[in-house]
């Protein structure tokens, strides 16, 4: 093993994806699948799998899995598996079925991917990506899901970000919703057929890894308190992204690291875990209360109107009052191709960089007003107010009731926030991590993420894999079965059994002085300083000290009140927080280690002259899969990982350095 | 603003409950309802009592888990979820009563937090179709009226969070269902399950003990997500028809 390098991490031996068919990429999504082995239906009953998580990915496998025959335990930490976050993306869903002859195809689409992604993903997974987007669309309508349609009864689509034609599906401003519902309602009726067995108000707290292989996890009752033990053949992961690390974000309240932290901690790598996603189109912070942050959806800018004004002294008048010619629209003066349309990391440091300048519009939080305006007043204009209405009316009346002002009258005002996670758990192609029998699907993987994502490409790539990916690859897995069966009092069920018995008994013991919630802020407020939209090496230094200070501070002062056998919500975050708090750190040693601009991730050291972000293909063109290690366990004041690299092939596509101009 | 609150405590499901009184300071109108709990619950940490357990989620309106009687209207004053209702719609020095949802069929598992499990099994006997996935035929080759779409958007726009029998004198789930049953019977893809749909999901709707609809209104009343009233005759003439059929 090599030496520590800058006191912070180690690196190891290079990590390929050994699954992944070679050939020509059109074809190797077909042969694996042919190539994978077949369990004989009446094998399937006799198999087991747990997937954590009913979002789009984890509600998707459960019910494909739960129809081939195979015994599904599903789990979720909300009180139906209706609730997970996947219902709160509004925009849309890709897919390349070219209805509008507008030359969109397959590779089209494998190709506007990749780029958005800035070639920090891998060719293969992206094609199959792209390859089975038709796929979803069709099993979604199917399934009674009220995409728009056109008077002739066909469906109808728009552009998004990043792209120039119109490949996007939706349902009004609540896709997610629309395209959850028809995942869950899936669920439930494996729910009724017997093969799929529902755990509700159930959070994991830690993976049962038997012989190297993953057979189970412990979970808890969070009504209860009771501690459960869950063994099976094989377990998914599918428990969302970890962008709640920010505090603030757009994920919901209890989106959590602490399913996918936990296998890590067990031996499943983290792949790119700073690789998050900062969407430009998000309402404004009011104040210090606050508790999330709320999107707009992207798809807002297919009509509106983005600017600030000309001169620093306009930004508190009343936008109405500022002429056209005291206007900067800057995206579309800036990259006159795209326009308001450009891809969402463009989008969002252009209008950090717009505030930064002093620029920025509405209320003063602090010193600053961070804020641009989304305008549709030439909207309304070309279209009519009741046309604009039926198009995005519920995303007007939710920045109506948040704001209290209304976007018919006055321009919406939005700033960037964090939003999805594009790191997650390492997996190859076949979606397993490095803990064989243990896999993860949807945003819980780092998979088919590039260092930024396209508008619409979340919803695709979470069905894909629940749906279509997941299921034809875990079949090779469980053919190697029948597993040997894991009694409870295995040695490692005991030992998982106790390391959440006593987790949550140190919790409680603790009794100090600060609430769970004020240590999460606080590593929000660092996390977004240095380790957000821009990130330098000074101040990712500066922001794991601090980082390993509150960690060490949050296990000597922490008050959790209350008991572990009742509903504790205080401890449920608790849990959690040790668990970002970790992840944070590793996010800074990644993000430290990775000296390129790339996508959504800005490194002051690495810009082109006109301060766009640099790209440096010849050190960087690499998957981070960083394994876990720390130098004491338990209270581990300082984390020592290892990083193992996954060089990225391009041989379809040519690297090249974006440009939306 | 500040403001006093009377709120429903109860340790777990079988224990008694009851009102406790609360001052909280400096609340700012731009704070939803539930971020002034928050603040609540960060002052009674502070004094070493145990927080309010309450549901929230996404705090965007949208996923459902939220769900609080609020001075005896289901999430509040607003036709909105209670993460969307904003301190704005209440005023300085007013006392607020914030109690669970209230139906046998909802139990409550711990102050503010009630078990809508329910709700899923209403699902489960019926409110899907049945598609094997990958068995789909090409989207387009079903084309779907506009009328028929549009309709079918705005009943599946419910988000299940239970309001609509919250706000029931009879805690009646009959909003809920008929917007399941409408969403599906407006396509054409719901049209083979549509008889045995309505059937299983109003048995398991009673077996659960929710009572029947008598058109008082109060559901579509106090619906974030505007379900029409209507739902529930379109729900009434499917039942009387597929129990026709079945003779």
């Amino acid at each position: 093993m090599s030496d520590l390098i800058q006191d912070l991490y180690r690196e190891g031996e290079p990590i390929a994806d050994t699954k992944c068919p070679d050939g020509p990429i059109e074809n190797r999504w077909t042969e694996a699948k042919f190539e994978n082995k077949l369990v004989n239906p009446s094998n399937r009953r006799k198999l087991s799998v747990i997937i954590v998580g009913t979002g789009l990915a984890g509600g998707a496998a459960a019910a494909t899995l739960g129809e081939a025959g195979y015994h599904v335990k599903s789990f979720c930490y909300q009180d139906s598996p209706r609730r997970a976050h996947s219902i709160a993306a509004q925009g849309g869903i890709n897919a390349a079925k070219n209805y509008n002859d507008d030359g969109d195809s397959t590779y089209r689409l494998f190709y506007d991917t990749v780029k958005g992604g800035d070639y920090r993903s891998r060719e293969t997974n992206v094609y199959r990506l792209a390859e089975v987007s038709t796929a979803i669309i069709d099993q979604c309508v199917a399934q009674g899901v009220p995409f728009a349609r056109e008077y002739g009864g066909l469906l109808d689509n728009r552009s998004f970000g990043g792209v120039q034609v119109a490949r996007t599906f939706y349902a009004r401003g609540q896709t997610g919703q629309q395209l959850l519902i028809g995942a869950y309602q899936a669920m439930e009726r494996q729910v009724t057929a017997g093969t799929v067995e529902a755990f509700t108000r159930h959070e994991m707290l830690e993976v049962i890894v038997v012989d190297g292989r993953a057979r189970g996890i412990i979970a808890r009752d969070m009504v209860t308190g009771e501690i459960e033990t869950h063994l099976a053949d094989a377990v998914v992961l599918a428990s969302g992204g970890y962008g709640n690390v920010y505090f603030l974000s757009t994920n919901a309240m209890g989106c959590n690291v602490t399913a996918t932290w936990r296998a890590h901690r067990k031996g499943a790598y983290f792949g790119n875990p700073c690789y998050t996603q900062i969407h430009p189109t998000c309402i404004p912070v009011s104040g210090e209360h606050q508790a999330k942050l709320t999107l707009m959806s992207e798809s807002l800018r297919n009509d509106g109107r983005i600017w600030v004004p000309k001169n620093r002294d306009d930004c508190d008048k009343d936008p109405r009052d500022i002429p056209e010619e005291d206007r900067d629209y800057y995206l579309e003066r800036i990259y006159p191709a795209f326009g308001n349309l450009v891809p969402r990391d463009i989008a969002s440091r252009q209008a950090k960089a717009m505030c930064d300048d002093g620029r920025g519009v509405g209320p003063k939080v602090g010193d600053f007003r961070r804020g641009v305006y989304l305008d549709f007043a030439d909207a309304m204009e070309r279209m009519s107010r009741d046309q604009v209405a039926a198009k995005y009316g519920n995303l007007f009346d939710m920045y109506q009731r948040i704001t209290g002002e209304s976007p018919y009258e006055v321009p919406m005002r939005i700033y960037p926030a964090v939003h999805y996670t594009m790191g997650g758990l390492w997996v190859d192609y076949d979606l397993e991590t490095t803990i064989p029998g243990l896999f993860a699907a949807g945003e819980a993987n780092f998979s088919d993420h590039g260092a930024n994502r396209l508008g619409a490409s979340s919803l695709m790539q979470c069905l894909a894999d629940g749906y279509f990916v997941l299921p034809n690859t875990i079949r090779d897995y469980l053919a190697s079965g029948p597993f040997e069966k894991v009694d409870e009092q295995h040695e490692a069920v005991v030992e998982a059994r106790t390391a959440v018995t006593d987790r949550i008994e140190k919790l409680l013991s603790i009794n100090g002085e600060r609430s769970v919630d004020s240590f999460h802020r606080e590593l929000g407020h660092i996390m977004w300083e240095y380790c957000g939209m821009e990130r330098s090496e000074e101040g990712l230094n500066k922001a794991i000290g601090l980082i390993r200070s509150l960690r060490e501070e949050f296990w000597r002062n922490v008050r959790v009140l209350g008991s572990a056998d009742t509903l504790n919500q205080s401890l449920e975050k608790a849990g959690r927080v040790v668990d970002f708090l970790e992840l944070g750190e590793l996010m800074c040693i990644d993000a430290l280690h990775r000296r390129e601009s790339c996508g959504g991730h800005f490194r002051s050291e690495s810009q082109t002259e006109d301060g766009e972000a640099l790209r440096d293909d010849d050190n960087f063109a690499y998957v981070a899969a960083w394994e876990f290690g720390a130098d004491r366990d338990g209270d581990d004041v300082a984390l020592t990982p290892t990083l193992h690299k996954e060089d990225l092939v391009y041989n379809f596509i040519e690297l090249k350095q974006r440009s939306y101009k | 603003m500040n403001l006093t609150l009377k709120i429903w405590r109860q340790a777990g499901p079988d224990d008694g409950g009851d009102f406790a009184t609360y001052d909280v300071r400096d609340i700012s109108d731009d704070m939803s309802f539930l971020e002034m709990l928050d603040v609540l619950n960060e002052d009674l940490i502070g004094k070493g009592e145990e927080p309010v357990a309450f549901d929230s989620d996404c705090r965007e309106g949208i996923c459902g888990q939220c769900g609080l009687m609020i001075s005896g209207m289901a999430h509040g004053p607003d036709v909105t979820t209670t993460c969307q209702l904003h301190m704005r719609s209440f005023s300085d020095g007013e006392t607020i009563t914030v109690e669970p949802w209230r139906a046998s069929s909802f139990p409550v598992l711990r102050d503010l937090v009630v078990d809508r499990s329910a709700f899923d099994r209403i699902i489960q006997a019926g409110g899907y179709i049945s598609v094997n996935t990958g068995a789909a035929p090409e989207a387009h080759s079903v084309p779907v009226p506009k009328a028929n779409a549009d309709r079918a958007f705005d009943t599946a726009t419910c988000i299940g969070c239970g309001a609509c029998v919250a706000a029931c004198p009879n805690a009646s789930g009959m909003l809920f269902m008929g917007a399941k049953i409408a969403h599906l019977g407006e396509l054409p893809q719901g049209q083979p399950e549509r008889d045995s749909r309505v059937v299983s999901m109003v048995n398991q709707h009673d077996a659960e003990g929710f009572g029947g609809c008598t058109n008082i209104g109060e559901c579509a009343a106090a619906c974030p997500k505007e379900i029409p009233l209507d739902v529930i005759n379109q729900l009434n003439k499917d039942f009387r028809k597929a129990k026709k059929g079945a003779h």
